[in-house]
């Protein structure tokens, strides 16, 4: 009897779903947002299809406000492992100016996010989207389905999912309408970083702690990343020793202070942890049901 | 907060996770039996609720709460907007938690008999479930028709869950009765364990620490047991080796490996193999993965094989042991869990999707529902959502299965509504099920209907044509005719007599097998419906 260990059977469940998607549907994508649950979803797809290349490419909606470093990050690992990238940036909310300080974070979310999101599945013409969203990151995603079935118009309709027995995933869909994928649906921040750890993934040098220049604003430690974060009067801009636990845009990410420089103290500090990986996102804050709302608007 | 840890530390560390394990598991019970408050217990305990999320609880339960000032631990799980307003919970959730022992997987599952499928849905995937019951209120309807799920779906691992133990005074009499009327409801669900425990879940009494106000219980605290309860019986180290083909990774002329997830059993580089459907045989030559070749895998693994000879498998295919009596059939015969409003009724058509095949499929007979609360079938001409009844379906092409007893992957199916798309019903596949156990209507029945009934009794009586079953069974109708002419020719030599020599052979052809049948009978191994039975030419 061979013994599987819970990452085992975790990894053998996300490959699963990576083949059932290729297998039936025409014209996936992977949504690649550069962060540790993206890396880890890179890493299965790579499992998943070898020897063969990945057959679907890699997609990043950019917001034109995520990090430098991870720009960089992005563009020195599609070189590397000569995979197929595709960006796309909403150029009608850039036109509009749209940006986090004046628009609010819902707007910008909702118009460089969900909306260039969009665009851009409708532009490529994909039928099934993968991305890194797990169910223990937040209450209303810990009820959607591996397999998120999405209108032609993108909606999310919760009271209308399909059940998803065993390992058995209906993936008919009409013309039009398509899928969110979800391959590491059950797995937890925990069994990311042990992941990343035990398989030597490479991830954004942003999730270790560093002197980064930071901004204390409305509770949440911002990171001043380039010119365009203008500084309000009381405010000052201080050299402390942080780290993102998740990233996103930069001046909606709130940085947390830790020493945690390296893989081992970053697990160290996360299993003594009280608090969730999501606190540091603001947009997650805008009521208790806010992201079923977004995710039923068409957010991933 | 700055914890550091050295490297060593760090291997150690991931040799405790490298060493954990996962349980999946599900709890049901019904809106009140604090199902909700259990979970969001473990998960507080365990330290799986984060400081952030417990404030958001605290004004959640200021705002719905039950429980007064205290912190309401269902709204934890609770995730959806209506499923708060409404106090109830409405889909299956998923909730992680670990211990450094074991990884959990919980399925959080609806109570009320309107969300029987998404009860069968959570059940589905688990080791063990744990059914709640309230200790003021007993073993309810319900808690029967949850174990009845629990059981049809052959969760064979049950903690039953005894909550509420404050409100009657945790008194150990109250338990001891439930728990043995539990066992005499329960005894006929073929359940392997039944592991009892008085609980209260609000206050985590025997739920993580053990309860000061039950000294009388020896038994494990419930987050114990879950931690060392052996999940593994499930998959039968000596079950054959099935691989369900889910796709074809054809990355140049060269390679050609067929991927997919093993069902069952293990296979070593240079076993033999068949393909089925097309029965073609070859040898496996390569067990690939991205990590480098593997010698050996096993069940539930995720691998791409390579054959050493030129076979063409696609994905629906199956390649199991050389030495497996599985085969493609036309016919299903299974349980049916119906998932949508449209009722389901004979004649209508679906596309089956059966591990990775699928195929269209009409329901050629409801043979019969069955009632939840009593486990008892009844007549019936259509099952509605949250029905469960017995069908027979015809596919248009022949579909490697199993039995769902034998094997989860290739004995499950889902139906799919040509026309929404939606997943319509959930079944497992029982080829040996009494489809005469409730006398089908005969009213206004036409000669036609009473044929093809006859035909789909007769069919699961002698198999299907093609099937092993049906060879069987034509070999042993061979066998006793050849039989038969021996008696006569032997009969006619000695006597010269034709008549006195073919009744003897009618007299043998029908004497025999009745005295067997009572023979069997007298040693109490007669079994109508068992194809051993059949191998040997029983009953005819």
């Amino acid at each position: 009897m061979i013994q599987l260990t819970h990452l085992q059977k975790l990894e053998a469940e996300s490959i699963h779903v990576f083949r059932e998607v290729v297998a039936t549907c025409e014209n996936p994508v992977m949504l690649w947002s550069i962060g540790k649950d993206s890396a880890v979803l890179l890493h299965l797809a790579v499992k998943a299809f070898y020897p063969a290349k990945l057959p679907f490419p890699l997609l990043h909606v950019d917001t034109t406000w995520k990090f430098r470093e991870m720009i960089e990050f992005r563009d020195r690992r599609a070189k590397e492992l000569g995979f197929d990238l595709l960006v796309h940036v909403n150029e009608d909310g850039v036109k509009a100016g749209v940006n986090p300080f004046d628009s609010g974070s819902r707007l910008h979310t909702d118009v460089m996010k969900t909306q260039g999101l969009k665009q851009a599945l409708d532009k490529w013409k994909f039928d099934a989207a993968f991305g890194g969203a797990r169910r223990d990151e937040e209450k209303s995603r810990a009820k959607e389905r591996v397999f998120s079935l999405r209108s032609a118009e993108h909606r999310w309709d919760p009271k209308n999912q399909r059940p998803e027995p065993w390992r058995l995933y209906n993936t008919r869909k009409r013309p039009g309408e398509s899928f969110r994928v979800f391959p590491i649906s059950n797995w937890t921040e925990a069994d990311v970083w042990d992941y990343i750890a035990l398989e030597k993934i490479e991830v954004v040098p942003l999730y270790f702690a560093k002197e980064r220049p930071v901004v204390e604003r409305d509770g949440a430690l911002i990171m001043r990343d380039d010119e365009r974060m203008k500084i309000r009067p009381g405010e000052v801009v201080q050299n402390r020793m942080v780290r993102f636990r998740t990233l996103g845009c930069y001046p909606l990410t709130g940085a947390v202070e830790s020493s945690a420089a390296t893989l081992p103290e970053i697990i160290a500090e996360m299993r003594g942890s009280r608090s969730s990986e999501r606190q540091g996102r603001v947009i997650d804050h805008d009521g208790s049901a806010s992201m079923e709302q977004k995710k039923q608007e068409g957010y991933f | 907060m700055s914890v550091t840890l050295t490297r060593n530390e760090l291997a150690d560390a991931l040799a405790e996770v490298g060493n954990q394990s996962l349980l999946r598991f599900f709890t049901c019970g019904s809106v009140d039996d604090g199902k909700s408050t259990l979970i969001g217990r473990l998960l507080y305990d365990s330290k799986a609720v984060f400081e952030d999320q417990l404030g958001a609880l605290d004004k959640d339960s200021k705002k719905f709460g039950t429980q007064g000032d205290n912190l309401d631990f269902a709204l934890l799980v609770d995730g959806l907007a209506a499923e708060r307003e409404q106090g109830i919970t409405i889909d299956v959730a998923y909730r992680y938690f670990s211990t450094p022992r074991r990884s959990f997987i919980v399925a959080d599952t609806p109570g009320h008999e309107q969300y029987t499928r998404n009860m069968a849905t959570g059940a589905s995937t688990a080791d063990l479930a744990v059914i709640l019951i309230d200790a003021r209120k007993g073993i309810l309807p319900q808690t029967r028709r949850h174990s009845f799920i629990v059981s049809m779906l052959r969760v064979r691992r049950v903690v039953l869950a005894i909550n509420k133990m404050d409100l009657v005074g945790f008194d150990e009499s109250v338990f001891r009765r439930i728990v043995d009327e539990y066992r005499i409801a329960a005894a006929r669900l073929g359940f392997a364990t039944i592991e009892c425990i008085p609980i209260s879940a609000r206050d985590g009494d025997n739920v993580t620490t053990r309860s000061a106000s039950m000294p009388w219980y020896n038994g494990p605290v419930l987050l114990d047991y879950l931690e060392t309860v052996d999940v593994n019986i499930a998959a039968a180290t000596d079950a054959p080796f099935r691989l369900p083909v889910q796709w074809v990774n054809r990355p140049n002329l060269d390679f050609r490996g067929f991927a997919g997830t093993i069902a069952s059993g293990r296979i070593s580089q240079g076993d033999e193999i068949i393909a089925q459907p097309s029965g073609r045989r070859s040898r496996v030559a390569r067990i690939v993965t991205a990590d480098g070749d593997l010698e050996t895998a096993g069940a539930e693994q995720a691998v791409t094989l390579t054959l050493a000879d030129e076979v063409d498998v696609s994905r629906g295919d199956v390649i199991v042991a050389a030495n497996d009596r599985i085969a493609a059939r036309r016919h299903i015969t299974a349980s049916l869990i119906w998932m949508v409003e449209q009722p389901v009724e004979a004649g209508r058509e679906y596309i089956v999707k059966l591990a990775t095949a699928s195929a269209n499929a009409t329901v050629s007979t409801l043979h019969h529902a069955v009632d939840i609360h009593t486990f008892e079938p009844k007549r019936a001409e259509v099952l509605r959502m949250n029905e469960i009844g017995l069908v027979t379906l015809a596919v248009d092409k022949p579909l490697v299965m199993a039995d769902y007893a034998e094997n989860r992957d290739l004995g499950g199916f889902i139906l799919i509504d040509k026309f929404t798309n939606m997943t319509a019903g959930i079944g497992m596949i029982d080829s040996r099920a009494d489809i005469f156990a409730a006398a089908p209507p005969v009213v206004n029945e036409t000669l036609r209907q009473k044929l093809a009934r006859l035909q789909i009794a007769l069919r699961h009586r002698i198999g299907d044509p093609n099937s092993l079953r049906r060879r069987t069974f034509v070999k042993s109708v061979s066998w006793r005719a050849l039989a038969a002419a021996l008696i006569f020719v032997v009969g006619f030599t000695l006597t010269s007599q034709a008549g006195t020599a073919f009744a003897l052979a009618v007299c043998d052809l029908v004497l025999r097998p009745v005295a067997r049948t009572f023979h069997e009978r007298l040693w109490k191994k007669a079994t109508t419906s068992d194809p051993d039975s059949l191998d040997s030419g029983a009953g005819i």
